[in-house]
């Protein structure tokens, strides 16, 4: 079942809701479960499994043995889920990821949280700009961006027997709802939230309600059809529906909350150039190091807003207007 | 151990050391250093100590040896060589192309390797993952765990054995190669590392050190290791990096060289000498 109901209100649910209750149901009912986090439960809605299951392992502030003990732990049948914040369990955990579950094939499911902006009070130390990118390198990797709490709910119950390293981003904090709880997705599999026309917008993570807010006053202000897909799945990329909502639109947009180099943008741009070139630009963090402050001074600092979002919009449809006239011209 | 077996095993090591040099002359140069300090650990565990069927490498109630210094593949492809995992001749392929024998070890291409490694420091969380699983499992198994003398310079390995301490892996069995030496010189020219003893007995662990070049006081500390208990083990080896060949011992840096054929030659026959006589 996967059924959208976004009318622009938050969800009541949070992350840490989520993870603090499909996490106690994914151990309850697979033995192969184990579940470790690096000092970092409370945020996640976890405590409460500290003490009394042998399947859940604290492993103190030491993210690089985390995610190695988590890939001993593969090798010999078990399904790990390790948790951290964002930028450690991708920088701080890399060669780990990369080397001990990766090539050793070790299949382990990774958490990170506050990704990019949702990382707010903790600032730029603590804002992971740059971890799809780094797991996108990895080869075979999942990596997924959620972009509500229904969203986390199912791709966390599917992750640990998908095979490979899958990584998991998500905000610990609010959610615009989108999808219907109790909603199905398929991993690899975007999903269209709108229709349109004149261009399409692919976003991930939270950016996802900018875009459905940028395809409303794009509709209404500017007469403008947008289509908005969910591309939550950043790897593997859904070239299908990216290359057939380019091509019916002839302009595209890519919004995420991330640097535009390795994430989104590096996916869809792939695919734009292999199988639809039409033009595009994106919504994105522009190379820069995080900072601190509140998530929505953030999401304005780096322009992750629909305010943005529609400001591209325009300019690649001009974009795509030019092309078609200068096709005419030479016609 | 008795001495019909300490002569065994001390046969066992022999043939290793000829296996390590008859895989790195064939390629033409290798890891020797290291693969000749660990020989006679790698004779006492396969001689004497682990559970393992060469038949059936991945059966689930063996022992498992983690090789973090995985640049030491030469030593462990001997072994397993010798131990009948596979054909005594796929060490001549060893680092060639398709080859199932790459310079680190590799659990998806070699039978009987337990893990892969090669980053140095990531093999004692990979142990400690894997000692934990038995427990998990209420399985008796054992974890062996190599570690390089330099690669405890790795910050990792001190993050893994705090976890083992902590979550008292008793089944986990560190054996640290103090060989002195490391890719750019002595360990102590480099980045000393003080009291290896001392520092294992800080962290939590039951720790011994032992001529780490003679099988019977590395049978007797391996051996005492079975008892179980609530701390992980550590076991100090003091070695000689080339140990088994006096000429590469007398080669200051001989992390990685070239064996031309007639040190090859030399160093064998040598080496057969050696055999025939523990073997008479």
């Amino acid at each position: 079942m996967l059924k959208v109901v976004y009318n622009g209100e938050m969800d009541p649910r949070q992350g840490k809701t989520v993870t603090g209750k499909v996490i106690p149901e994914l151990l309850a009912n697979d033995p192969k479960i184990v579940y470790l986090d690096a000092d970092l439960m409370s945020c996640i809605g976890t405590l409460k499994l500290a003490k009394g299951n042998d399947r859940v392992i604290e492993c103190g502030i030491a993210e690089a043995n985390m995610v190695g003990v988590a890939a001993g732990l593969a090798a010999a049948g078990f399904k790990p889920i390790c948790h951290s914040f964002g930028i450690f369990s991708s920088r701080r955990a890399f060669d780990q990821a990369f080397l001990s579950a990766g090539y050793a094939k070790n299949d382990i499911t990774i958490l990170g949280s506050d990704a990019g902006v949702s990382a707010a009070m903790n600032g730029g130390t603590h804002m992971p700009f740059e971890d799809m990118a780094l797991y996108s390198a990895l080869p075979g990797a999942t990596v997924i961006d959620v972009s509500d709490a229904t969203c986390l709910d199912s791709v966390l119950r599917q992750c640990p027997d998908r095979p490979g390293v899958k990584y998991i981003r998500f905000s610990r904090k609010d959610y615009a709802k989108i999808y219907d709880e109790g909603s199905e997705l398929q991993i690899g599999k975007a999903v269209t939230l709108r229709e349109g026309d004149d261009v399409v917008i692919f976003a991930c993570g939270l950016l996802l309600h900018e875009a459905l807010q940028a395809a409303e006053t794009l509709a209404k202000e500017h007469g403008i059809s947008a289509a908005v897909v969910d591309c939550f799945t950043v790897k593997p990329i859904d070239r299908e529906a990216v290359a057939a909502w380019a091509k019916k639109c002839g302009a595209a947009v890519i919004a995420e909350n991330h640097n535009r180099f390795g994430g989104l943008y590096s996916a869809v741009s792939q695919v734009l150039l292999e199988e639809a070139l039409v033009p595009a630009g994106c919504v994105a963090v522009e190379d820069e190091f995080g900072e601190v402050g509140p998530q929505k001074y953030l999401a304005q600092r780096f322009g992750l807003t629909a305010e943005h979002i529609v400001s591209v919009a325009k300019d690649v449809i001009a974009r795509k207007r030019r092309g078609q006239e200068d096709a005419g011209t030479n016609a | 151990m008795q001495e019909k077996e300490s002569k065994q095993v001390k046969a066992l090591a022999t043939r290793i050391r000829l296996g390590i040099l008859d895989a790195i002359h064939s390629v033409g140069s290798g890891h020797i250093g290291g693969s000749l300090s660990i020989a006679d650990v790698l004779a006492v565990l396969y001689g004497r100590e682990m559970r393992y069927y060469p038949q059936d490498p991945k059966w689930e109630g063996r022992d498992r040896l983690v090789t973090s210094k995985g640049h030491c593949g030469p030593a462990v492809y001997a072994t397993l060589a010798v131990k009948g995992f596979f054909p005594y001749e796929e060490l001549l392929t060893m680092n060639k192309p398709g080859t199932r024998l790459p310079s680190h070890t590799d659990r998806n291409k070699t039978p009987g390797i337990d893990m892969t490694t090669g980053s140095l420091g990531q093999g004692t969380s990979l142990a400690a993952g894997m000692a934990l699983s038995e427990k998990l499992k209420g399985s008796d198994c054992r974890v062996f765990c190599i570690v390089g003398d330099g690669e405890a310079q790795e910050g990792q390995c001190w993050e893994a054995f705090e976890f083992a301490a902590a979550k008292k892996l008793s089944n986990l069995v560190v054996l640290l190669d103090w060989n002195k030496r490391q890719l750019d010189g002595y360990l102590d020219d480099c980045l000393p590392m003080g009291d290896f003893v001392a520092k294992f007995r800080a962290f939590g662990f039951d720790t011994v050190k032992v001529n780490g070049n003679d099988v019977d006081e590395l049978a007797e500390a391996i051996a005492r290791t079975r008892k179980g208990g609530d701390r992980p083990y550590a076991i100090v080896m003091d070695t000689v990096k080339g140990a088994g060949i006096p000429e590469v011992e007398q080669i200051p840096m001989n992390h990685s060289i070239a064996v031309d054929d007639m040190q090859y030659a030399k160093w064998t026959a040598d080496l057969k000498a050696q055999l025939k006589e523990l073997e008479g």
